[in-house]
């Protein structure tokens, strides 16, 4: 059998610099899949591209060739015509995004655009085109094919609007799909669905799929052949079975020891104790009212309800949801930037005895020293730091605005954190430019460090970060969490980051707590259908532990789909019950 | 059947909107000493002719100078009667202007739509020029085409109106023998509708609409320009290009329609901007706007032909606005559908 698709010491570069992709080589086969692994920067996104000559403006394609043996015979794609390559875009060869917020046009209803794709390559008319797109809206899982047709991008979730692009490369009947991290901006459970969706097209139609990404456990559950790539070239290759079975490189094992994974536990751990605690949330409650303009009606939305969390002097609290589950409101009521509906408190201890502090009642006096004892960590290590400020003024600013010691020591200790989070004193004088994404979100712990809080706020500090960088960081967390005995309430959407850090896991859904319990008692015993989806949607980098998609779609639909003694009765959720000492889940009894 | 209630929603506010304002411009108006007839008093006495005082002083009496502030304000707008009975901006009655001593109507009312045509055309002539020249631009971004609208562009921007408008009369005359001055013939002045008078007003306003819009149009484009380029680098260009559209196409249905909002967002600013700018050039270039006139009656406090004057600025603005708005919601869903999702 000939390959669908061959590449061949392909090179692309930018302007006169050195480059960026060398002597890359692969095949796809029909209806097979083909998996592109690295890390940001391994030029993978930039080879999957060059298939479709879909660079950007100043990248060259330099050298090698790439052909493409489909139903219109062998065709050389690096060398086509332009107008040529247009009809095979689309066509032959499609294409799904990484980021299904901002990969459809938000002017123009769905229908619109998928319908499109028959127009160009079909010559279809309206009512043709919109046939064919209203079936594969069914195939691709819209209840409503109809109103999905005549729905705007931002009125869906950000899965459905996946599916919605799946559709667009699916309609014309590709030979080969190309899907750039088509995962990676989705939430676990979505990320499950959405795999298997492209896995049961696939087996229907036959097509071959070049699938980008940086998760050896997607690959793991997709694909057949893999190719491992770092700084522009290929590491390692070969069949999905060899090279997660038994990596070869170094590069891949690397990769490997820092991919995330939920433990698989024998016995439950003890119950927390609860009797030093260092912050206190109660019965924290929050509704925001979304103004409408003109003369319509105020709409409320709660974004979380009867949220009662303790975090132990010392020990990580995690709050792990998806988006729009509240675990974000709840970080910024315990940080007082929000303040609860009435009924709700949160109360800070000090310790050593002192009395407690209500952080939405304090005078300013109590919030300058509440401050200094609570700092956050922010997800975007890209747009938390000034790009106008220096290292320097960046790290000792805090104790500046609180008027902690003079110039020479606010520089110590500006020194003495850069220390602390691995990075060299000399940094200082440097614009965060300069910086990688794991260097910078080193840097956002340290000025998180200088005041020397006693609890740390972290909203999803890892989730923006490559693999292995995100290993490092979760690593240097732990370090200082128990250098400075810093307690943290941590905030992240990934069970497995969090199986690593926590003492204690709140599971949220939809503004409530459906789950709590310490990690490993978790993991054994997990009662609660959508803690069972998100344990079960985890892809593992294990060929033979593939994703259950039942147990994952049992789950993770709406909470009035859950089994019985989980559902909701319209909006009201039922009571959270104690199933057994330090494990709580919220069902019916 | 939204649009309709937005719209209803819209006229209301622009109705509020137009009170307001019409408080601000007499309070503005009244704000230096004195006003036009008790400063003629004053110069009459001076100068001793007893009679011209006594018909001075009966105009005071007849527009109701001598009342308080708040009674002149209400009487003016017509909420409340005067000497004359109900007669105020919204009976129809502009009021009587002393400088000229004619009826503001009678001064204003060819000039009023002549004003409107004029800068209406110069608007026009802004999106024709900037939206080809502007979408070029972005589309060929660093290349001669992109260096040539720009320098033009530039050369518009900074190029004075009135010089740039002797500059073109001189030139237009010459070799195109286009008529100098005016708006329209001479012998057609006073005259009724005719279709050799619509030649002639066509003809007279090629210069005036190219010398106020050039600027505008130099302005929209780089503005329309930057726009475009922003939307070119965005994922859902590449997702259309992946669908293998051919480029042209691909520009005008997706970037185009993104970058499209600021530039229809503009046309509730480009109207004052235009007509309080072309006040110099309407000078110069002897055009029968109501620019000159609202240059003197300011000049010689001439309160209630100034105050109308204003008045109609003002809602011009209003109705420029009010049209972008109504456009912005039909064109861009998210507006229409605002608070109905993120």
């Amino acid at each position: 059998m000939t390959p669908l698709l061959q590449v061949d010491a392909l090179k692309i570069g930018f302007g006169t610099a050195p480059a960026v992709v060398e002597d890359v080589s692969f095949d796809v086969m029909p209806g097979e899949t083909l998996a592109l692994v690295g890390e940001s920067g391994s030029g993978k996104t930039l080879t999957c591209r060059s298939v479709l000559r879909i660079l950007p403006e100043a990248a060259q394609l330099r050298s090698g060739s790439i052909r493409f043996d489909g139903t219109n015979g062998p065709q050389d794609l690096f060398n086509l015509s332009e107008r040529a390559m247009r009809k095979i875009r689309g066509d032959r060869i499609s294409m799904i995004f990484q980021e299904p917020m901002r990969s459809l046009s938000p002017l123009h209803r769905l229908g619109n655009q998928v319908a499109e794709v028959l127009r160009l390559h079909r010559n279809m008319n309206r009512a043709q085109s919109k046939k064919v797109v209203l079936e594969q809206f069914d195939r691709v899982g819209f209840v409503d094919p109809e109103r999905a047709w005549r729905s705007y991008p931002f009125e869906m979730s950000g899965g459905m609007r996946q599916r919605a692009m799946i559709a667009m490369a699916m309609v014309a009947k590709p030979e080969l799909l190309i899907a750039d991290e088509p995962t990676t901006a989705l939430d676990v459970t979505t990320q499950a669905q959405v795999l298997g969706l492209i896995n049961e097209l696939q087996r229907e139609t036959g097509m071959a799929v070049i699938l980008v990404t940086h998760d050896l456990g997607v690959v793991a559950n997709m694909a057949q052949k893999v190719v491992v790539m770092n700084k522009g070239r290929v590491m390692e290759s070969g069949s999905a079975a060899d090279v997660l079975g038994s990596p070869a490189h170094g590069y891949t094992q690397k990769l490997f020891n820092a991919a995330p994974m939920i433990p698989e536990v024998a016995t439950p751990a003890r119950a927390m104790e609860h009797d030093d605690i260092i912050m206190d949330l109660r019965n924290v409650t929050k509704t925001f009212t979304m103004r409408a303009g003109g003369w319509r009606k105020p709409v409320t939305v709660t974004a979380c309800k009867d949220v009662n969390l303790q975090v132990v002097r010392g020990k990580t609290l995690a709050v792990v949801g998806e988006s729009g589950s509240g675990k974000t409101t709840c970080a910024r009521v315990a940080l007082g930037a929000e303040v609860p509906d009435e009924g709700g408190e949160v109360l800070f201890y000090p310790g050593d005895g002192a009395d407690p502090l209500p952080v939405h009642g304090m005078t300013p006096m109590q919030r300058t020293a509440f401050q200094r004892q609570a700092q956050m960590v922010f997800q975007d290590p890209y747009s938390s730091l000034s790009p106008r400020m220096r290292i320097g003024a960046t790290l000792t600013e805090p104790l500046d605005i609180h008027g902690i010691g003079t110039r020479a020591e606010r520089r110590e200790k500006a020194e003495e954190m850069l220390g602390w989070v691995g990075l060299n004193p000399e940094m200082l004088k440097r614009y965060p430019h300069a910086f990688s994404g794991g260097q910078r979100q080193r840097l956002s712990i340290a000025r998180a460090l200088t005041l020397d809080p006693k609890l740390l706020i972290c909203d999803e500090p890892t989730s923006a970060l490559d693999v292995s960088v995100q290993d490092q960081i979760l690593s240097l967390l732990e370090d200082i969490r128990d250098r400075a005995d810093l307690s943290y309430l941590f905030i992240s959407h990934d069970l497995a980051v969090v199986a690593r850090i926590a003492d204690e896991v709140a599971v949220m859904r939809a503004g409530v707590i459906v789950e709590q319990a310490p990690p490993d008692t978790l993991f054994y015993n997990p009662q609660h259908p959508y803690t069972q989806a998100l344990i079960a949607a985890q892809p593992e980098p294990d060929i033979s532990r593939p994703i259950d998609l039942d147990l994952v779609a049992k789950g993770a639909g709406a909470p009035t789909t859950w089994p019985e003694m989980f559902r909701f009765d319209a909006l009201e959720a039922p009571a959270l019950r104690e199933l057994e000492p330090g494990h709580l889940v919220r069902c019916h009894a | 059947m939204m649009l309709l209630r937005y719209a209803v929603y819209r006229t209301f506010t622009m109705l509020l909107t137009l009170w307001v304002v019409s408080i601000l411009v007499f309070a503005i108006i009244n704000l230096p000493p004195g006003d036009y007839l008790s400063n003629q008093i004053a110069e009459l006495r001076a100068t001793g002719q007893a009679e011209g005082v006594a018909k001075a002083e009966f105009l005071r009496k007849e527009y109701a100078l001598d009342k308080p502030l708040y009674q002149q304000y209400l009487i003016w707008v017509g909420f409340i009667p005067g000497p004359l009975g109900f007669s105020g901006l919204i009976q129809g009655d502009f009021g009587w202007s002393f400088e000229f001593d004619r009826p503001v109507g009678d001064i204003v009312g060819d000039a009023l739509w002549l004003t409107v045509l004029v800068n209406l055309s110069a608007v026009l002539f802004v999106y024709a020029v900037a939206l080809p020249l502007g979408v070029l631009a972005a589309a060929k971004s660093e290349t001669w085409a992109d260096y040539t609208a720009g320098f033009v562009g530039y050369l518009g921007l900074a190029t004075p109106n009135f010089l740039l408008a002797l500059i073109l009369f001189y030139y237009g005359h010459k070799y195109f023998n286009l008529p100098i001055g005016g708006l329209m013939s001479p012998e057609f002045e006073g005259q009724p509708m005719s279709w050799d008078k619509v030649k002639s007003i066509l003809l007279h306003l090629i210069v005036p609409t190219f010398v106020i819009g050039t600027s505008g149009a130099a302005a929209m484009m780089q503005r329309l320009r930057a726009n475009m380029l922003d939307e070119l680098s965005k994922p859902y260009v590449e997702t259309a290009k992946a669908k293998g559209l051919a480029p042209a196409k691909l520009l005008a249905k997706y970037p185009l329609r993104m970058a499209f909002n600021p530039f229809v967002a503009d046309i509730g600013n480009l109207l004052p901007s235009m007509i309080s700018g072309s006040v110099l050039v309407s000078v110069v270039l002897g055009l029968q706007t109501i620019g000159p006139a609202l240059l003197t009656a300011l000049k010689s406090q001439d309160q209630f032909l100034a105050g109308f004057i204003l008045m109609f600025v003002a809602l011009l603005t209003l109705i420029g606005t009010m049209i972008s708005d109504i456009l912005l919601v039909l064109l861009d869903p998210r507006i229409r559908y605002g608070g109905r999702g993120a």
